[in-house]
């Protein structure tokens, strides 16, 4: 399987203005050097609770946001990636590694490039309500990525809508409505639609069924899976609902604050998950059985805000096993055995 | 085992809201009942009208909502309450004290522009106003021995007033003067006594620091502390029945389990009976006693958790547990989409989704009939229709 | 199903369209007051299109080279007003102004003068609110900064300033009032494309690779749109008002010219104790006035109730 996606040292800080000039007195550090691979075909799943900096993951890899810094590497070949990562090495020449980047780091595309990227990366987003503009039929909604990226027109374009709303579920009669009329699990399917008309190779989907009931939960699940079959398509799997990504994912990683912590590929995840964290959230979640009780691993206080993260490593305050160490340094996320990373002192 | 009391029964409910585009029959004869003591989980999706259920029992269904027929009966040490009949004066009595509930944003369940000491301590000025004019009196007058004679004059005014309090917190006097400036000093007394129940119910939520947090306001909480102080708000009087409308949905994991875990505590602790909403049938497995299993307007199911889980008996009840999502196993989803309920299906609401449905289900509703002990079904699989 | 003729698109394409206008329509119909807002609006636009019919001009003006419907007729040069009699309906105004001729053609005046100076407002205010609000940073620094120094004037004084500055017409009454008028729209626009800016359909049409003006006119634009609606149709009462308090004043049309705010400022010398038998010339100019300006805020009001999206179903 080859590499699609590939960041290197990924950073998206935000900054604090304060004071009455509004200089800037702090960062958000929303992503914090994330190194992370995605294949071609795979699922991929991003778990995390809310701050920890995954939905700026998903929007920062497909250039929404622009990174602070950091490279995106997008459907590279491998041979080249290795050449990228020799010449990572300071003491090298430089200006080849220059001409690399401009042709595979999206982080430097600019203009008509970065458009023309866009047809292969898309997102669905999480509530169905406010990612459909509510003044727009539903044939424009679904059509306009291609009028915008020039690929069909005219009677073309309507049957290309008409094919891919097919393709999710609807039929030709939901064309001339407006999103209003459907129902949650609808829209949501209209944006999939939306999303995948340029045939594109990623998609992210940021928390695509929190917003949509049980039933239709599965109902979506099992689409994005056909389409995934069936569209060659490869997925960034961005959720808080743990249970939803350990069904479906290949691989999961967990972050907090900006740092992925863990990962590894599900089974094993979710099996044995090592860091403290990451065993702290797999045990909250609560199981359907009631016959069985979760002996849960209590995380004392709260979510810390991205703005002031403690030192070394970022989950020391609320960590049970805290070493003097991992008050002073970070620890790196290393394989600690074939493909399960961790990024944890108690590990090396 | 002696047979549990019911606290809560609702009989029959019928709910409908006046829209433009039509009645909706949100709730069309719902049977419930809670028993002393218990944790009663209603699961169900968007629509279903679990919400508004909940909503009827405290007579708060908003316009265009009416409740349109039905019973509701709360047995408590007073006697028998039918909280459908009752007037507004009565009813507010009962919300607070006898019946409280909690909501799923604890963002939006507080009031921005009050401290946390302001919205706790108000529950308790509403319903304990004379236990704490009482206790404010007995500070008051040792006060009052210990200072010179000035100030003495003033606090006689206000043990006067305190006085009228404890024996009718709504005298019109009191209400006068309550609103003019320096006259109303003697109401911090009151409020005083107020912040040390306000610390306490507080400290017993686990919020560390409890002093502190009285003084904060609703923006520097976070999502979990803000909800420990609407339970607080909840539970401050100790009411019989606690209702939780999904109030830990919009939580993150770690802090919903915190939550769970605090609410089992002062279940054992208080002795209350919880009325938990839900759509996730996870946490309705760790913590409910009974399941209620709603779909468009009627309970379908009701019955023991263990039997909800390993029997169910309702084509839909199936359908939910089938629907959630294991690893390995393929995810089986259920076809079709919730019905307007503008206008209904005919018959069993289910039935054009039900893999099960028979000619019968499509003519007649099936009755809510006890199948097994204390097992409740609405189906004509086991009403013997056929 | 061959492919659908334009015809038959437009039909099928309009249908939801007029869902929504019925829904619009059934909402109004509940309030009271939107239904008289409407009719007052109505009433209005009638008496304006049915002018020349309600009070012709003289037929002899007609040849004339420099015929102006809206010059007043005048039977004498008598100074002192004259009471309503059969002649004259409404009585006659200071230098003997025929008032019924002058009100009836003054609707169209108002009419003119509202709907442009909102129109120019409105247009200025969209450019530079759309462009201040979606690019921000210096752009909109400096914009928002320039529209608050406008906004430090009051509104009506610096109005007459311009206008004794550029002379006394009505055209410069409503040029001014445009220049007076255009910072508020410019807030309004900036405040609602910035709370439109942040949905996630605006992100998802960049994420299609939508190009700026595109994402400000097909998704921000029309959503942001309503609260603007709801201040235009309130701003024309004011700015009929405004410019009759203009024309009182002596900035605004000349003497002879149809305009209800000149009416009242013929007015003048009769109001007082002599303006017990002269009524007349103020009471009936203003009770146009005041209605005009309460029909268009009785309906802007309406738009508001219809409009409001707790309310509304969407």
């Amino acid at each position: 399987m080859s590499t699609l996606i590939k960041t290197v040292g990924l950073k998206k800080f935000y900054d604090v203005t304060g004071g009455v000039f509004k200089r800037k007195i702090g960062d958000v550090r929303a992503l914090d050097n994330v190194n992370l691979s995605i294949m071609k075909g795979e699922w991929f799943g991003l778990v995390g609770e809310s701050g920890c900096g995954k939905t700026t993951f998903g929007k920062t890899v497909i250039r929404l946001l622009k990174p602070t810094a950091g490279s995106i590497y997008f459907e590279t070949p491998d041979d080249v990636l290795e050449e990228i990562t020799e010449h990572e090495n300071p003491s090298q020449d430089s200006s080849r590694l220059k001409d690399l980047a401009r042709q595979y780091d999206l982080s430097t595309f600019k203009g008509r490039k970065l458009k023309q990227i866009r047809r292969k990366m898309q997102i669905v987003y999480q509530d169905p309500t406010t990612s459909l503009n509510p003044r727009m039929l539903v044939k424009d909604i679904a059509g306009e990525p291609l009028v915008v990226q020039k690929i069909a027109s005219g009677m073309e374009r309507r049957r290309k809508v008409a094919e891919m709303l097919g393709k999710v579920g609807l039929t030709e009669r939901h064309l001339y409505r407006y999103p209003h009329e459907f129902s949650g699990g609808q829209r949501q399917r209209i944006a999939i639609a939306r999303a995948l008309i340029t045939n594109p190779e990623f998609v992210v989907l940021d928390e695509p069924t929190s917003s949509v009931d049980v039933s239709v939960r599965s109902q979506l699940l099992n689409l994005f899976k056909e389409l995934q079959e069936e569209l060659n398509l490869t997925y960034l799997f961005v959720s808080h609902d743990l249970s939803v990504v350990e069904c479906q994912s290949n691989r999961v990683a967990v972050m907090y604050l900006g740092k992925v912590v863990e990962l590894a590929p599900t089974a094993e995840l979710y099996r044995e998950p090592l860091h403290p964290y990451a065993h702290a959230l797999f045990s909250s979640i609560p199981i359907p059985d009631p016959t069985r009780r979760r002996k849960r691993a209590p995380l004392k206080g709260e979510v810390p805000s991205p703005v002031n993260p403690p030192p070394g490593c970022r989950f020391n305050p609320r960590c049970e096993k805290a070493l003097d160490i991992c008050r002073k340094e970070e620890p790196p996320l290393v394989d600690v055995r074939n493909g399960h990373f961790v990024a944890c002192h108690l590990l090396k | 085992m002696e047979k549990a009391k019911d606290l809560l029964s609702i009989e029959d409910l019928v709910v409908k809201f006046y829209t433009y585009e039509g009645v909706v029959e949100a709730i069309d004869g719902v049977n419930l009942n809670l028993k002393e003591g218990e944790t009663l989980g209603l699961v169900g999706e968007t629509g279903c009208g679990k919400s508004v259920t909940s909503l009827s029992v405290l007579v708060l269904v908003p316009p265009p909502g009416k409740i349109e027929g039905g019973k509701a009966t709360l047995k408590t040490a007073k006697g028998n309450l039918d909280l459908l009949n009752r007037d507004e004066g009565l009813l507010r009595k009962i919300r607070g004290e006898d019946i409280s509930m909690i909501f799923q944003d604890p963002r939006s369940a507080l009031n921005p522009v009050y401290s946390v000491e302001d919205q706790v301590g108000e529950v308790f000025m509403q319903h304990r106003l004379k236990e704490l004019s009482e206790r404010a009196l007995e500070i008051i007058e040792k006060e009052a021995q210990q200072s010179h004679y000035l100030k003495r004059v003033s606090l006689n005014y206000q043990r006067k007033m305190l006085k009228k309090m404890s024996q009718n917190p709504r005298a019109l006097s009191l209400r006068i003067l309550s609103r003019i400036p320096i006259a109303n000093r003697y109401r911090r007394w009151v409020k005083k006594e107020a912040r040390k129940e306000v610390v306490r119910v507080l400290g017993a939520m686990k919020i560390p620091d409890p002093d502190r947090v009285a003084d904060m306001y609703p923006h520097e909480l976070s999502g979990g502390m803000a909800q420990r102080v609407v339970i607080a708000m909840a539970l401050g009087c100790n009411p019989e029945l606690l209702i939780a409308d999904e109030p830990t949905t919009n939580l993150d994991v770690t802090i919903q389990a915190q939550i769970l875990e605090l609410i089992r505590e002062l279940k054992g602790r208080f002795g209350s009976s919880v009325l938990y909403i839900t759509h996730d049938l996870g946490v309705v497995a760790e913590l409910c006693d009974r399941v209620g299993v709603m779909y468009a307007g009627n309970v379908c199911e009701l019955a023991d958790v263990m039997e909800i889980f390993k029997k169910p008996l309702h084509p839909y009840t199936q359908a939910l547990l089938e629907s959630i999502p294991r690893p390995g196993k393929e995810l089986k989803s259920i076809e079709g989409e919730v019905p307007s309920l503008i206008n209904p299906p005919l018959g069993c609401r289910f039935n054009p989704r039900c893999s099960k449905a028979t000619d019968i289900c499509s003519q007649e509703k099936p009755q809510f009939v006890e199948v097994s002990k204390d097992h409740f079904v609405m189906c004509h699989l086991y009403t013997g229709g056929s | 199903m061959g492919t659908p003729s334009r015809w038959q698109e437009f039909k099928v394409g309009i249908g939801p369209q007029i869902k929504e206008l019925r829904f619009m329509l059934h909402r109004v119909r509940q309030s009271p007051l939107s239904l008289v807002g409407m009719t007052i609006v109505v009433f209005y636009a009638a008496i304006a299109l049915l002018a020349p019919v309600l009070a012709p001009p003289n037929p002899s003006w007609a040849t004339s080279k420099t015929f102006d419907p809206f010059i007043i007729p005048r039977e004498s040069y008598q100074f002192e007003p004259r009471v309503p009699n059969e002649i004259h309906l409404f009585g006659t105004v200071e230098q003997s102004y025929d008032l019924f001729y002058g009100i009836i053609w003054g609707t169209i005046t108002a009419f003119r003068v509202g709907l442009w100076v909102v129109f120019a407002s409105l247009a200025i205010g969209l450019l530079i609110g759309v462009t201040s609000a979606y690019y921000g940073g210096v752009i909109d620094e400096i914009m928002m900064r320039f529209t608050d120094v406008i906004f430090a004037f009051p509104g009506l004084i610096l109005a007459m300033a311009l206008v004794a500055a550029f002379g006394a017409s009505l055209d410069n009454v409503m040029l001014a009032l445009v220049l007076v008028g255009w910072p508020g729209y410019t807030r309004l626009i900036r405040g609602e494309m910035l709370r439109v800016k942040q949905e996630d359909y605006v992100e998802a049409a960049k994420a299609a690779g939508c190009s700026d003006v595109r994402v400000m006119v097909r998704h921000i634009l029309p959503n942001a749109i309503y609260p603007i609606v709801i201040a235009a149709t309130l701003d024309i009462g004011s700015i009929v008002l405004a410019a009759a308090a203009l024309s009182f004043l002596g900035l605004g049309a000349p003497d002879n010219f149809a305009d209800w705010g000149q009416l009242i400022a013929r007015s003048r010398n009769w109001i007082g104790l002599r303006g017990v038998v002269y009524w007349h010339t103020f009471i009936i100019p203003g009770l146009f006035i005041f209605t005009f300006s309460l029909g268009w805020n009785l309906l802007g009001d309406a738009f508001r109730d219809i409009m409001d999206p707790t309310i509304r179903r969407r």
